[in-house]
This record gives C-alpha cells, structure tokens and sequence, in this order.
C-alpha cells in the first residue's frame, strides 16, 4: 500500500477509537492524560478504564505484529537518547496536559486553541531538535 | 462494562498507530527531518484521526445540550478549554518536541511498541513514567483536580 494511503487509513482508525471514547466511555483519548493519572494518582477514579485502554493498545499491536511475521521499528537502542526522550515525553506532555493525541487530534479537532497552541509548538520543537541534531551535529 | 469497551478501543487505537506507521519510529524522525529526508506520511495519519474526531465533537456537544450522558453513563467532556494558555502549555509542549525528536516515540506510539520493541521500549517507558511524576513538582499552578487531556 502507499505509505500515504496506509497513513490516512491508519489516522482513520485512530479517529475512530477516539470518538468512541469520547461517546461511548465519556473520556478525552489523550495518551499522556490516561497514563500520567495512573502515576500520579489523579485518574484514581477510572483507573481499571484506563489499564483496560493501555493493555488492549499493547497487545493488540504486538498480535498484529506477530501475524505479520515482526513490524519495523526504527527504535534507538541507545540508553541515554532512550532516558533523556523518555523524561522530557514525560515531563513536557504532563505539563501541557497533552500530548499528540489529547491536543493534536482531540484538540485540534475541535480547533482548541490551547490544543492548536501545543500542536504548532510540539511540530515546531521537534523540527528544530531535529534540524540541530541530525542536520547540523548528526548525532541521531 | 467500562473497561471492555476500554480494551476494545484501546486495540482499535493500537492498531491505527500500527498501520499509520506511528510506531516506526525512523518514520517519525524522518516526518521531523524537514532540511533533510522529509517524509510527509505523519501529516496524513493526522488529518485522518482528525475527521472522525471532529464529527465527535458535534455529536457530543449536541448530546451535551439536549442533557444527553455518554453510552456508558456519565456525563460527556464539554467541547471547551478547562484550562487558559499559559507558560506551562507551551514550555511542556516544546519540551515533549524535543524529546519527541530524540528517539521517535509520542506517549501513544511507546505503548502500542512495547509487545514488539523489546528492552528499549520498556525503558522509554520508564523514563517517560518518571518525567511524568515529576511534573507536578514543576506546575506553576495548583496541581489539577481534573485529570481532563486538553
């Protein structure tokens, strides 16, 4: 398939599951939100949903991974990049409650402006983190 | 009941990120590398997740203002910001950019690897777990009440 078409088709499916959330189950499907209300105790309240909601986005990609006979991932198997992106995921996507999911398409999609301004700003930083370390240093 | 229709979701969600590509993080680096390899493909998977989320919010505003509660029970996110645009938004968001940039995984994309992505995956994770219980130490304001993505 085009990479294109597979990235429409893919975005679809995304869409999909999150306006299911959102009138089935009541919630914003923002990743960062669901995840970071289990660590630090403020999604008490819909815990068992939210456990619910990771697992099944954990294995049913590895299922499909298996039937495919393994998926490409790209992913660095250096530590330090691993820690460092890991922290500031982290700690950025709690900080601005949200990450590509809860303001990226569930923001965006409702054109909030406080989702419009993280998209711009999270696109923005990663153009030019990308721009210095590849382009200009080569790091990664 | 909640939490089947959770996992049912949640597959559905994995899935989309699997097939869009979300999960290939060279993909990712490359939607970032403008100056350089640019692959536009990411920019499809988000206006694709866009579209039936924007109908969504229609129908959950509509449903809202005739009383209406979700399928489930309970009542349905307004279709509003809970919070102002502050320092925090965008010096968070400008932080997950960079580190968005460094290995190629959003929150979305490093649970969805974590069955195929080996030993590397699991310490994103843990890494991003970490960031995640400090912030609160770090918000300017009080911390939220209101667990609401947004």
């Amino acid at each position: 398939m085009d990479p294109w078409l597979a990235g429409f088709a893919g975005g679809l499916i995304i869409g999909i599951a999150a306006a299911a959330f959102l009138l089935v189950n009541g919630r914003v499907l923002g990743v960062s939100g669901v995840l970071g209300g289990i660590v630090d105790g403020s999604g008490r309240g819909s815990l068992g949903e939210s456990i619910a909601l990771l697992a099944g986005m954990a294995l049913v990609p590895a299922i499909a991974a298996a039937i495919a006979g393994g998926t490409e991932t790209g992913l660095t198997a250096n530590p330090v990049l691993l820690v460092l992106g890991g922290l500031a995921v982290g700690l950025g996507t709690r900080l601005a409650f949200g990450c590509t999911s809860g303001h990226g398409v569930c923001g965006v999609a409702r054109l909030s402006r406080r989702g419009l301004t993280a998209t711009v700003t999270f696109v923005g930083a990663g153009f030019v983190t990308m721009a210095l370390l590849r382009g200009v240093l080569g790091v990664i | 009941m909640r939490p089947v229709a959770a996992f049912l979701i949640g597959g559905l969600f994995g899935l989309g990120l699997l097939i869009g590509g979300m999960t290939d993080t060279d993909r990712v680096q490359n939607w970032l590398d403008i100056f350089g390899a640019w692959d536009p493909t990411l920019a499809f998977v988000m206006g694709g997740a866009i579209l039936p989320m924007a109908v969504a919010w229609r129908v959950a505003a509509a449903r809202g203002r005739a009383g209406g509660a979700a399928a489930l029970g309970g009542p349905l996110p307004e279709p509003r910001d809970y919070r102002p645009i502050d320092r925090d938004l965008v010096t968070g968001s400008a932080l997950f950019g960079v580190g968005w940039a460094l290995v190629g995984l959003c929150p979305g994309p490093s649970v969805a690897v974590l069955g195929f992505g080996g030993w590397p995956a699991w310490l994103f994770l843990a890494a991003m777990a970490a960031g995640m219980a400090g912030a609160r130490f770090l918000r300017r304001g009080l911390p939220d009440p209101d667990p609401v993505c947004g």
